[in-house]
This record gives C-alpha cells, structure tokens and sequence, in this order.
C-alpha cells in the first residue's frame, strides 16, 4: 500500500503533538526570560515601560561578588552531593543484588526516603538537627562522640554539608535502584571466569562491574548533577540560606531578584546563567561518557 | 397627601434595597493572613464568623501562611487581577514597594477623618506612604523585653534592667550564681526578626539606619548595638543557638524556663503566662526593651502591621467592610490577649488590661519610642544585605565595623 504522504512528512507529522508541547510549556518561556534577561523590566501592577538594556543585567550579576562565591557553594553542594549519592547508591546496589532472605523487602523499602517530598524530608532533617532537642545531638552525645549540644545548622563550618547529607539520604535511592538495575545486566559468566582467574572482588568490580554499568550511571549522574546545580526548596526549608549566606545558592539568587526585589528581568538573567552552567555540566558529562565508551 | 407617603416610603425602600445590593451582594472574599505571632488563626476566625454572621451575603475565606511567606503571596498574586487575593495582610515595611508598584488601593478617602486622632501615630505609619493611606493598622506591635521573675529575685535582683548595660550585668550575676547557662535569648537567625532586635537596641543607642538618604549605619550607635550583641555572645551570656532561632524559639526556650531574658512581641506575654505552653506560668515579667544611659530611657521597634486591598480586587467595598470590622475598636478590644489595639481609649478599657496590666503599661511607654525601619521602596534588599553582614559578626567571622561598611558598599550598589 502506498502512503498518501511521504516518509519524510510523516515523521514530522507524527512528532508534531509532541513538539506542539514542547515549544508551549518549554520553549516559549524560555524565549521570554531569555528576552526578559535584557530588559529592566519589573514586577508591577502598574502599566510600565519596558526597555532594551542588553548586557547590563549580566554585568550586574557577575559582578556582585555574592553571587559568584554562591555559584561555588553550588557547585561544591552538586559535586560533594552527587558524588557521596553515586559512591552510596552504587555500594547498596551491590548488597541489593546479592543473594539473601528478605532481598525483596529490602529492596522496596530503600525507595522509601525518595519517595518523601523534599519539603516534608527538609523539616523532617531540620528536627533531628535542632540545637536544643534533635536526635542527632541526642545520639552523638550518649555515643560520647560530643560533650554538648552542637548548632548544626547554625554553625556556618557545617552547615552546607549538613544539608548535603539530608540531600543525599533523600536522592542516593535513585542511583541505588539505576545500578541495581544496570547490574542484573552484569553477565555472570565473566564474573565467574574473573573468579577462577583468581581477580580479588575489588578487581572484578572495577574491571567488568563498573565498566558495565557506567553507561546508565552517567546518565542519572547527569540527571542529579543538573538537578543538584538548581537546589532551591531543601535549602529554603532548612537554612534559607543561612548563616551569614553560607547555604545561599545560586538559584536563591534567582528567587530573591524576581519575587523580592520584583525585578525580573535581573532575574531572569540570574535564572539563565545558572541554566548555561547546568549545561556546560551536561556536556562535561556527556565528553566524559564518550571517552568511556571509546576506551572500552 | 397619603399616596405621596406610600410613594415615598416605598421610593425609600427600593432605595434601600438597592443600596443593600450593591454594599453587600453575595460575595466570596479571598483573605490572606500570617499564623505566626499576633493574632491566633483561632482567633481570627472567630472574628471572621462574627463578620459573616452580620453580613450573611459574604463568605470569607481565610488562608493562613508563615510571616516569610506572605510577601511572595502578595506579590505573586497580583498578578492574578481579579482571582487574587481581596484583603491581604501586611507588614510595616511594605508600603513604600507596594504603593510604588500598584500592588494596594489607595484607600485615604474611605478613613473617616477622625480616627486620625484616635489611633495611634505609629500605627498608620505601618500603612501611610507618600501622604496616603494603603489600609488601615490592625496589629499594633512591638518587642519588650520579658524576664523570669524567679530568676531575678534567685539572684537578689529586683527590678528589671533599665539600659542594656544593665542588663549584661544582671546576666552575668544569674550565670555565676549557676542559675541558668544562658541568661539571654534572642530571634538571631538570619532573618527580619534579627533586624528587628538590631533595631531596638540601635535605636536606643542613637544610631539610625540613613542620614540624608546616605547609610549612617556604620556609624556610631548603629555599630555599637552590634559590637553590644556580639559581645554578649562571646561572654557566655546569650545563648549562641540564638543565631539559628525564630520568634518561636524564643518563645520554647523562654517559656521551659531556660533565659531569663528574652525579646519578643506582644504575643508571648498570653502564651508565656499559659500553664498549657509554658513551664513558668506566672513568673513572666514584662517591661519595654531597656534604653541607654544618658541616650534613651526606653526603645522599640515599629513590628506593626496592617490590612489592605489588593489593586486586582472585584470586591473593594466588601473587602473593606471586612477590613472595617477587624480593625473596629470593639473587635480589637475582645481579642486583646495576643495583639494589643490600635486605638488610643483602649488602653483604659478593662477589657484589655484585666489580667495584662503590665503588658498595657509597658505598652504606654513602649508605643511612644516605637522606632521604624527604613521607609523606602527597596527596604528589602536593604535588609538582605544587613542580615548578611549583622549574621557574619554574630557567628564571628567578621568585625562589627568593618562588616557595616561592607554593607554600606553593597547599600550604594543597589538599583
């Protein structure tokens, strides 16, 4: 039977709803806060004019030394929180996959902490913090680890890793479950060669187990990274970014611009510098991948 | 002659009803109100119910958020016109960026002339910019200073401290007596509360925030309140958790009998004295925040807030008989426990001092010194940037001086 419409017009016909989509919810709004990132533009009930200011909103952000230490905090939080997430996600992976009675229990439950909204995990952190009552106090001093109450997330030397482990509690599952995944594609048969040639356990595992999973690890690296880059609602629950800015990331900046101080063309120029980082990220990663797959 | 009557009379009550229709036609208002400090939800619903129950063509629906939510709300919703918020609640230091921006209906006309008298000064400033009126007062509040009478009287103290000085010392007696391991307890968590302790105790000291519109912040008493909050840190005699707590905070640690002196709003007085929150139910001590010698003899900040229309509003006259009610001298004097009135003849009514004589006689003093925080359109980028630096000396990572000056840069950057 032959086609009424050639293959080439297919294609696009068939991509089209989808692509409909795409432009509205994504595309559009990303052309208006690109537009709005050069413009003085601000939040205001009154009719106002707005004007072309080309780079000056840009000058201003890159120039506010405030926000060039946030953009290193941030990096620091996506680094230090997607690397412990990985180095964590993949050991339990290991331990899921391995043979023994309730494996499916456990499996099931390790989603858990994942599946809390990250607003309901933040307060939860927040009170095993407190200074005066949280367990984690009440923990290290009966284990005779500290000899009083600490602030945790008062003390500006802490308080960002403090934040990084609850983050990580929370999002280590997902990498957890992709490995676990990735691993049951591990064939057994070169793990046992290995074996038999006498390959010690770490061996085989950086030899044939990582090799074999890296390709899905890198993209949930990828996909944690630029959402670890963007961190915004954990941090505005448990420090709004505090003490004296050291929890302060870059898209706070973003936040405190356009809702308060209503200017948002400045934030939208904040928004698009932490959006062009989040994608000097991904093809970081995506080079690396590369390189990866063409050793392999 | 009797047909013109009937005429008339009938004339009138078409009138009437057409005057009922318009002021008070079925209506659903959207209300937006804080559940942190002043007034309880509880109690607001309850003046809420009493409204709707003289009104019955009006249903109000209230929604309650956290104090560090409602700018965003207010904000976010005005650009919901019509679908947003009728009646919003605000805060003393929004008026310049909400007239400017359009967010709130003039409403000056609607204030009959005489509550200008019957109110007090500090109270419309919280709604007043540029010569007009943006809604009228309804929290009239400030910080006092509240202290365990036990405590004091354990250390053979028996008047609270009248200037700050004194205060440290009358710590650092109930600390070596072994009486409590942090005599004092404060809001410091980067946050407006922090400034508005910052406030109080700058006021008292003589400093002030601008001077011909140039930051004088760095200057004078404004960076001897802060060398005075560090330095009450680093004796041992705050406690250092301050710097992570809120209002509420304050509020726990005071009322489990853990400080001896604590700055907070009107709110705790009720709450501090409430044998079902607090531990120390009939020791709590009021009296307004200390002075200086030989500057101030007393001090306080203007915390007032207000209620307003937002511009979007379909319902302005519902909205502000709304408005109207709760901010009624008969409403404000019925719930007088968490939030005290804002009119003046109140304040020998024994409905609002029975039981809270001390409250409304610090009040007296306290309302007059009431000292504000800077009125101008970008008072909140201001206040981020002195959150920042005040914090970094707290947690001592930097000097009082060199940290205001540091603000003050950061101030002139400001567009």
């Amino acid at each position: 039977m032959r086609s009424l419409i050639g293959a080439k017009q297919q294609k696009w016909l068939l991509l089209a709803p989808a692509l409909t989509v795409l432009a509205l919810i994504s595309f559009v709004p990303f052309v208006q806060t690109l537009w709005l990132s050069f413009s003085d533009s601000e939040i205001s009930a009154l009719p106002t004019v707005v004007s072309f200011i080309g780079l000056e909103n840009y000058i201003y952000a890159l120039t506010d030394p405030d926000f060039i230490d946030s953009l290193g905090r941030t990096l620091y939080f996506t680094f230090v929180s997607v690397g412990a997430e990985v180095i964590l996600g993949v050991a339990v992976a290991l331990l899921l996959n391995q043979q023994f009675k309730g494996r499916t229990l456990m499996r099931a439950l390790i989603i858990l902490p994942w599946a809390i909204p990250t607003i309901v995990n933040a307060v939860t952190w927040r009170l095993i913090y407190n200074p005066e009552y949280g367990a984690l106090n009440s923990l290290l001093m009966q284990l005779g680890i500290i000899g009083e109450y600490q602030s945790w997330l008062g003390n500006p030397d802490v308080a960002m890793n403090m934040v990084i482990l609850a983050d990580v509690w929370k999002n280590f599952p997902l990498v957890a479950y992709v490995a676990l995944a990735a691993l049951q594609t591990v064939p057994m048969d070169m793990l046992n060669a290995a074996r038999l040639e006498g390959a010690n356990a770490w061996r085989r595992f950086f030899k044939i187990t990582l090799p074999w999973i890296i390709g899905p690890l890198l993209v949930i690296i990828v996909l944690r990274s630029v959402e670890a880059f963007r961190v915004f609602d954990i941090i505005y629950v448990m420090t709004r970014g505090g003490p004296a800015n050291q929890t302060k990331t870059a898209s706070f900046y973003v936040y405190q611009e356009y809702f308060s101080y209503l200017r948002s063309g400045s934030g939208s120029s904040y928004a698009i510098i932490v959006a062009l980082i989040s994608i000097i990220l991904i093809f970081g990663y995506y080079k690396a991948a590369k390189r990866q797959n063409g050793s392999l | 002659m009797k047909l013109k009557k009937i005429a008339l009379t009938s004339a009138a009550f078409a009138l009437a009803s057409v005057m009922h229709t318009t002021a008070l036609a079925e209506t659903t208002l959207k209300a937006l109100f804080m559940s942190q400090a002043a007034y309880s939800e509880t109690d607001v619903k309850s003046m809420t119910a009493a409204f709707e129950k003289s009104n019955p063509d009006v249903k109000v629906n209230l929604e309650f958020v956290p104090y560090d939510a409602l700018h965003s709300k207010i904000v976010a919703a005005s650009g919901a016109g019509s679908q947003g918020y009728d009646v919003v609640l605000f805060d003393v230091i929004w008026p310049a960026e909400f007239a400017k921006r359009g967010f709130l209906l003039d409403v000056s006309d609607r204030i009959p002339s005489d509550y200008s008298e019957q109110i007090f000064q500090g109270a419309w400033t919280t709604v007043e910019y540029a010569g007009k009126r943006y809604g009228m007062p309804w929290i009239l509040d400030t910080k006092y200073l509240f202290y365990n009478k036990e405590m004091l009287s354990k250390a053979g103290i028996s008047n609270p401290p009248k200037t700050w000085d004194e205060m440290l010392q009358q710590s650092k007696i109930i600390k070596d007596k072994g009486i409590v391991k942090y005599p004092m307890v404060w809001n410091w968590s980067q946050s407006e509360g922090m400034i508005c302790d910052y406030t109080t105790i700058m006021s008292s000291m003589g400093g002030e925030f601008f001077v011909d519109g140039k930051p004088a912040f760095n200057t004078g008493g404004a960076v001897r309140a802060l060398e005075y909050m560090r330095g009450s840190l680093d004796d041992g005699l705050s406690n250092p958790s301050s710097r992570e707590f809120s209002e509420e905070d304050v509020r726990r640690v005071f009322s489990n009998g853990e400080a001896a002196f604590a700055l907070n709003w009107t709110y705790m007085n009720a709450l501090a004295n409430d044998p079902k929150e607090s531990k120390i139910a009939g020791k709590v001590g009021i009296a307004p925040a200390p002075g200086s010698a030989g500057i101030s003899t007393a001090s306080a900040v203007n915390g007032s807030m207000g209620l307003g229309i937002p511009s979007g509003s379909a319902h302005p006259d519902e909205a502000w008989a709304f408005i109207s009610h709760l901010t009624k001298q008969g409403t404000q004097e019925q719930f007088s426990k968490l939030s005290l009135p804002i009119w003046k003849k109140s304040y020998t009514v024994p409905a609002v001092t029975n039981g809270q004589q001390d409250l409304v006689a610090a009040a007296k003093e306290s309302i007059a010194v009431m000292y504000p925080r800077p009125l101008v359109k970008s008072y909140a980028e201001i206040s981020d940037i002195l959150q920042l630096r005040i914090h970094e000396v707290l947690l001592g990572k930097n000097d009082a001086q060199s940290a205001l000056d540091a603000a003050s840069k950061k101030v002139a950057r400001i567009r």
